[in-house]
Parts: structure tokens; sequence; C-alpha cells
């Protein structure tokens, strides 16, 4: 039969390298989902310098404190931007013959997704270079353990923009998700501020958003391992666990909308 | 079923919500035929295309292609087909080369196989000195023929392709056309398109017309056009009566005027035109012989205008 193993690898293989060499030969897409992030770390980080309080007793500045949610952003970013292609590709583009190639559904939502998962840590990864200059210092274990994290993140993001894109008719329907539920999400991840100041009703929202908990982990990976933990949230365990379940559904539940083309849904 | 009948389709209807985009459509392609799907837009080949490329599920209705059913055997049918899209399913940022060895991973073609399968397929359809270009450098016409080179490249015994000239000028529509003929008479693939250009149609072994989810006729488009009668004389003149009552007088012709014209309608009309020019003398400005077209036998069947040159032409 056609759909046997090692098809199902050269198809997530072939996948992969085509979302790779896209990124990599799209300058615009390289830079701005890196430079908006940044910019918004800078500006924000630095005017809200003097209101934020911890500061004053020895703790992070507000530049620090935002930037692992700085990070999360660049990762949502270039996720968003990986998967928004779909939209388009799935009924004039390369994807046209993606679906009705033999190769499973579980591959393409694989190649795609980790395809996305490797262009967003890359981004993640330059971002991280500018860490020792907020004062987060870097080592090979807080290293391995945030590389680690990203990648994590990198395909509960990139799943989660797959699932939303797949059965999207317009790229405009897409930006209205990133703004009505993404960005939120992110505001809402205690990228701006922590869990443990806010109201009890918006706590409650950030509890049960999923972002909480894969931000959460990236703070605690990258102090690794000096970080006190904020009491609010479950330990890191818990944390990277939350990420990784999330990543897994959005996975599954991708392709299960891909296997649409088989099961003869409209 | 029997593997060597590449399509064969029986009481296929398709709904979307209240609209039958397919209404119980019937066809058998044989092997190593041309078989064009017209008719206007709206008419039910996109619908047709995407059931035959697996795209979507027949919902009601038995269809086989090369022997397999696509209600329960669509990953047998895609390894076993090549599809063309209408619209470009090429990444634009990569190369010819890259794009062919794309897709020929997601057929299992792999290592030295995929790179001679890509350069045969290259030379083939003269693209080969292209093949480091990225495909957004490319004309229309070539990406044309990229597309088809990687539909080509596993070897596909039968080939669908959407609307071959949508985007073409006539040169690359002619070059195109050479490729698809070549591809039969060589490689022996039985190839079925849609099209909604009548010239487009004429080319094919067989036609089947569309209109409103139905086929409303099926044959050679030579035999179709006989069907709908023999030939038509035009008679050009600024007197069409006198120019009637000659005919009748004269030759005994039963003939009929038309928006100016006299019509003759006739079996086999390459030895009458030479008697009813005779005979109108200097009556006529011009005596013409016009066969039926594709058109005719549209309206012939569906009593309607074939809109020729709809929204994406």
């Amino acid at each position: 039969m056609p759909d046997s193993k090692p098809i199902l690898f050269a198809a997530i293989y072939s996948l992969w390298k085509r979302e790779v060499l896209r990124f990599v030969r799209d300058r615009n897409r390289l830079f701005s989902s890196i430079l908006q992030p940044l910019l918004l770390w800078v500006l924000v980080g630095s005017g809200f310098r003097g209101s934020f309080s911890t500061e004053l007793g020895g703790g992070p500045t507000y530049l620090e404190y935002i930037y692992p949610g700085t990070m999360m952003l660049i990762l949502l970013f270039t996720a968003i931007f990986s998967t928004i292609s779909v939209v388009e590709d799935k009924r004039e583009g390369f994807m046209q013959s993606v679906v009705v190639s033999p190769i499973r559904s579980s591959s393409i939502v694989m190649g795609k997704i980790l395809g996305g998962t490797t262009v967003a840590v890359g981004e993640g990864l330059v971002f991280l270079v500018l860490a020792p200059l907020v004062g987060i210092p870097i080592n090979l274990v807080s290293f391995s353990a945030t590389f680690g994290t990203l990648v994590l993140i990198g395909i509960s993001m990139t799943g989660l923009g797959f699932k939303i894109a797949w059965r999207m008719e317009s790229t405009a329907g897409f930006h209205a998700i990133m703004n009505l539920l993404l960005m939120p999400m992110w505001l809402l991840s205690g990228a701006f501020f922590p869990l443990s100041g806010a109201p009890e009703w918006l706590a409650w929202v950030m509890r049960i958003n999923p972002m909480t908990y894969a931000t959460e982990a990236l703070r605690r990976v990258l102090y690794y391992p000096t970080y006190v933990s904020d009491e609010t949230l479950p330990g890191l365990a818990v944390c990277l666990g939350i990420t990784a379940l999330f990543g897994l559904v959005m996975t599954l539940w991708s392709a299960h909308a891909v296997g649409e083309r088989d099961r003869g849904v409209r | 079923m029997d593997p060597s009948v590449p399509i064969s389709v029986s009481n296929l209807t398709h709904t979307y919500g209240e609209r039958k985009a397919l209404d119980g459509i019937s066809l058998e392609v044989a092997s190593g035929e041309i078989y064009g799907l017209l008719g206007p837009n709206g008419g039910g080949k996109t619908t047709l295309f995407r059931v035959l490329s697996t795209h979507v599920k027949p919902q009601s209705g038995d269809v086989r292609i090369l022997g397999y059913s696509a209600q329960t055997e669509a990953a047998a049918i895609r390894a076993s087909i090549g599809v063309v899209f209408q619209r470009p399913s090429l990444d634009p940022k990569l190369t010819v080369q890259e794009n062919l060895v794309h897709h020929g991973l997601f057929f299992g073609v792999r290592g030295r196989d995929l790179e001679q399968r890509a350069r045969a397929v290259s030379e083939r359809l003269d693209i080969a000195s292209r093949s480091t270009d990225r495909v957004e450098a490319l004309s229309g016409g070539l990406q044309r023929r990229v597309e088809l080179a990687k539909a080509l490249l596993p070897d596909p015994k039968l080939l669908i392709f959407d609307e071959p000239s949508t985007g073409l000028d006539p040169g690359a529509r002619r070059h195109l056309w050479d490729d698809l003929l070549a591809l039969r008479k060589e490689a022996g693939v039985t190839l079925v398109l849609t099209t909604h250009f009548l010239e487009e149609a004429e080319r094919c072994d067989r036609i089947g017309i569309l209109a409103e989810g139905r086929t409303i006729a099926e044959g050679d488009p030579g035999a179709l056009k006989r069907e709908v009668g023999g030939d038509v004389i035009v008679v050009q003149t600024r007197v069409p009566d006198q120019v009637c009552d000659a005919l009748k007088r004269e030759i005994n012709l039963d003939s009929e005027v038309l928006d100016g014209q006299v019509r003759v309608t006739a079996r086999e009309a390459d030895t009458l035109v030479a008697e009813v020019y005779r005979c109108c003398g200097e009556l006529a400005e011009s005596v013409s012989v016009g066969r039926p077209t594709l058109e005719d036998v549209f309206v012939a069947h569906s009593g309607q205008r074939f809109e020729v040159g709809g929204v994406d032409a």
C-alpha cells in the first residue's frame, strides 16, 4: 500500500522542509514576526518602568518582567504567520495537491506543525540572545530547558493556528480570530501582569487560559533553577504538562479536521 | 470492478445545502481516451472534478476510479491518479525542482528514482533548463507546464485536469495540447478534463455536456454536432425574399429567412452549395456553408445559450 511508514516520514520531512524554506526565503516574515514583539517589549517595558512596583522591592524591572511574555508573543506570531497561509493554500495553492495525495491526514498536520514549530523556536532563540541584557542569566541547563519549552509552546501555538486556519474561508476571518481570541489570550497569560495581582474574576480567566501555563513555564525555565515560584500557579512540571497536553489536543484536533477529506463532510 | 476502466460513475448526486450541484450523473471513461466535461460555469463541472479527484467524497451513487471505490478506497485512488488544478498548486517560493521533489515524496518516490523521474518529466515538458528557477519567476504558460510535470511525476495512468487552458495565451494553449496529445500517445495516459471552452472540447475524443448538474449530451464532438442536423447554407443578400422565391422556383429548395439572411438546412451541403450559388446569381452578396458547432449542440439539448467566456475565462 502507498501509505507505509517510510512514506509517512518522507511526507512529514517534505512538508517540514517546505515550511522552513519558505520562511527563510521570505524576508518580511523573517523580520516582522520578531521586530513587532521586540518593539512592543522595548516601548512598553521602558514606559511602565516607573509604575511597576516590585522594582522598588528589588524584584525584576518591568522590561525583565515582560521578557518571557514577549518571547511567548514571538512564538505566537511566528506560528500564526506560518499557519495563516493554510487558508489560501488549501483553496488555491500548494495544499490542494497535498490534500489529494496519498499521504495520511496526520502527516499533513505533523509536517506543517513541525515546520511552524521549527521557525518559531528559531525566532525564540534569536530573542534569547537578549536575555542577559535584562539580567536573566543563561546557563547550559536553563538554555536546554528553555529550548525544550519553546518546542512545546511552538507545537501548541502552531497546532492552534492550524486548527483555526483549516476551516477558515478567508484570511480576514483569521485576522479577526487573531485579534479577538489569540491576542487577549496572550494578554491574559501573565505576560503583562501577574495573576497574583489581578482581580478575582480576571484571575479565573487567566487560570483557564492554557497560554498562562505556557508563559509561566517559560518564565520558570528561563531562570532555572533560581526562580522563586509564584504561589498562585502550579509548579513547572504541571505547567509543562498542561502546555504539552494543549499541544497534543491541538495536533489531534487538526488531524481530525484534515481527516474530513476521508469522511466526506461537506 | 474492472480496474481497466479508468472512470465509472453511476447516478452521482451531490448537494450543497438545498442546491443540487450534481443530479444523477452517470458516465464512463475508456482507457486511453481524452474525455472532456464541457459546461457553463455553475453547471456542475467543478463539483464533479472535486469528486473525481477525491477532494470530496461522493454523497450518493457509485464512483469507481481505476476500479477503486471513491467512497472507501480514496487512498488507493490518490496513489494512482494525477491531478492538475485550475488554480496554481505550486509553491511560488520554491524552485521548479523543489516543487517536483516535494510532490514525489508525497507519492513515496525517493532517492535516485525521484531524481530520474524529476529529470524525465522536466525534459518531457521542456522545463529542464528552468529547474533551479523559483516558480514565481516563470510565465503563466511555463507554470502550467510545471503543474503538469508535477502531476505526471508519479507516473499516473489517469490524469484529471481542471480547465487546462485557464490563463493561457493561444500559443501556450497549443503547446499544452501538443503535450497532452503526446502524453496519451506515448504513455497511454487517460485524460479527463473539464472545460468551458468550446474549442478545447472539440479536441476531446468524447465529451459529456453538463448543465444544471445533469449530463445533457454525451458522445464524440463530431457525432454530437451531426445529430443536431446537417450543414447550414447561409446566403447574405439585400433581397432575402427574392432569393427564397428563386430557390423554390428553380431548384425546389425550401429555405427560411432569419435576421435578413437566407438559411438552408441540408444533410449534405457540399454539392448543393454550388447550385444555390448559381441559382442566386447576382442577388447574393455571399454564400457560405457552416456546420453546427458545439454551441448549437448545447442549445439543442438545453434550450439555453452557452455562456461563452464566463467569469473566470
